[in-house]
């Protein structure tokens, strides 16, 4: 089944049922049909919060053609993950491992992930700054830019992966530092930024940055998936038992577009304090409602067009990880180099 | 492909014809959105389209019932307007959020 005849199921709201019904699932709150969705135009079900019932034949429907079940706490995180057995190829796989044990050819690709994801926060950086409203904000913004072009160039002369690492990291911490300046000036106010943390985030704007994260997360772990490689085993993520390592690799390079959405949806105002839930300890969290407007511009996001630079081809943005799963498998199968998605 | 089908069963003979019915709303439910009592829309590939072609002929009895299937081209698609109560979602371009 085409990825454009595909869409993802997100049961947000406490108490809904799924059943089977044919070859369709049928989403019933008190007993009322929601929605009937037939199998071949579900790529993935996500199931928020353990209030939500999927019935075992539903389960078998969504495995037996592909689909995978995710459950997630309500603030997002991904605690289970039901799927058929992967059918990709075994070969794949070897091949895959056999890159993560040489230690040149992991530097190597980490390095194309790292670059990846910093070519693309200077895309974010750097369309902030145009749309700024002060100049000193766009000041901070570019020269923040400016330095992680620098990092780019020195990213080749790596001597290893953990060398690249370093690289990323100074990346990240300098973004996170200026990431509040994505914010105009009154909302900053409101949501205040103090870098990035988590686990649970002590911000609006981390709280936000998590969600949308682990959309992005759960969209890499299927494309690589259904691309057949095995998503735990990383190259600039090492391994780490029951972490997605791959995923959090392919993700690197999207993480600036789920930014991108967290900041437009604060700026304009469709997120409000009345979205948010402030929990002792510190610890933020998202309303239900909060949650579906997530969700909505998430998905919104991922059906918009663009033009892919690689291959001239309109494709849509929830295409994107699945085209870079089949990249990389590629580069890997071909020992050539990976090519990042760039974004432009 | 996007794909509009329309049906009548006849309802002479009430057993089997209930059953014809019954049988072709799961086909169709299986594969597509009810719009109306016996309209639906489907947005299949070649091999959804295949398998439920196959599967309306067979159940309905072509002396009696009557199928119809509108092949409808996306730009087409975009012009469908809708009035009234029990508006249909679309299962590919709508946000699936519940």
């Amino acid at each position: 089944m085409s990825q454009l005849l595909q869409n993802t199921l997100y049961l947000l709201t406490p108490k809904l049922s799924v059943y089977r019904d044919g070859l369709a699932l049928r989403i019933e709150q008190d007993r009322q049909l929601k929605l009937s969705l037939p199998i071949h135009n579900c790529e993935s079900l996500l199931v928020f919060g353990p209030d939500i019932y999927v019935s075992p034949a539903a389960m078998r429907l969504c495995w037996e053609n592909g689909a995978s079940v995710c459950y997630f706490t309500e603030w997002g995180r991904l605690e289970a993950r039901v799927e058929g057995i992967p059918q990709g190829s075994v070969h794949l796989r070897r091949i895959q491992h056999a890159a993560a044990s040489d230690l040149v050819r992991t530097a190597e690709i980490a390095r194309s992930f790292i670059a990846g994801k910093i070519h693309n926060t200077r895309w974010l950086l750097n369309r902030s700054a145009r749309d700024a409203a002060e100049t000193a904000d766009a000041g901070a913004l570019r020269s923040v830019s400016d330095i992680l072009i620098r990092l780019l160039r020195q990213l080749p002369a790596t001597a290893d992966t953990d060398a690249a690492r370093g690289i990323e990291g100074q990346a990240a911490a300098l973004h996170f530092e200026v990431f509040g300046k994505h914010l105009r000036p009154q909302v900053r106010q409101k949501f205040p930024v103090d870098g990035r943390n988590r686990r649970p985030p002590r911000d609006t704007v981390n709280c936000v940055l998590s969600f949308l994260y682990a959309l992005l997360r759960h969209d890499c772990v299927s494309a690589l998936t259904a691309t057949g490689l095995d998503p735990f085993v990383g190259y600039l993520h090492a391994d780490r038992s029951g972490r997605e390592s791959l995923a959090l690799d392919l993700m690197e390079e999207f993480r600036p577009w789920a930014e991108r959405q967290a900041i437009t949806l604060l700026n304009r105002g469709e997120l409000g304090s009345k979205d948010f839930a402030f929990r002792e300890g510190g610890a933020v969290e998202l309303t239900e409602a909060a949650r579906k407007t997530l969700v909505g511009t998430y998905q919104t996001r991922k059906r918009e067009e663009t033009a892919h630079p690689l291959f001239k081809e309109k494709v849509r943005y929830g295409q994107l990880p699945f085209i870079q799963a089949r990249v990389l498998a590629r580069a890997l199968r071909e020992k050539t180099e990976y090519i990042p998605h760039l974004f432009t | 492909m996007f794909l509009l089908i329309t049906y009548d069963v006849s309802m002479t003979d009430e057993k089997a014809g209930a059953r014809r019915l019954r049988r072709v709303a799961k086909a169709c439910t299986s594969y597509g959105t009810r719009v109306q009592k016996s309209v639906f829309e489907m947005q299949l590939g070649q091999t959804e389209w295949v398998a439920l072609r196959a599967r309306l002929l067979d159940e309905i009895d072509p002396a009696r019932d009557s199928l119809r299937v509108y092949f409808i081209d996306q730009t087409s698609k975009t012009r469908i307007e809708h009035f009234g109560a029990g508006r249909p979602a679309n299962l590919v371009e709508d946000t699936l959020a519940l």
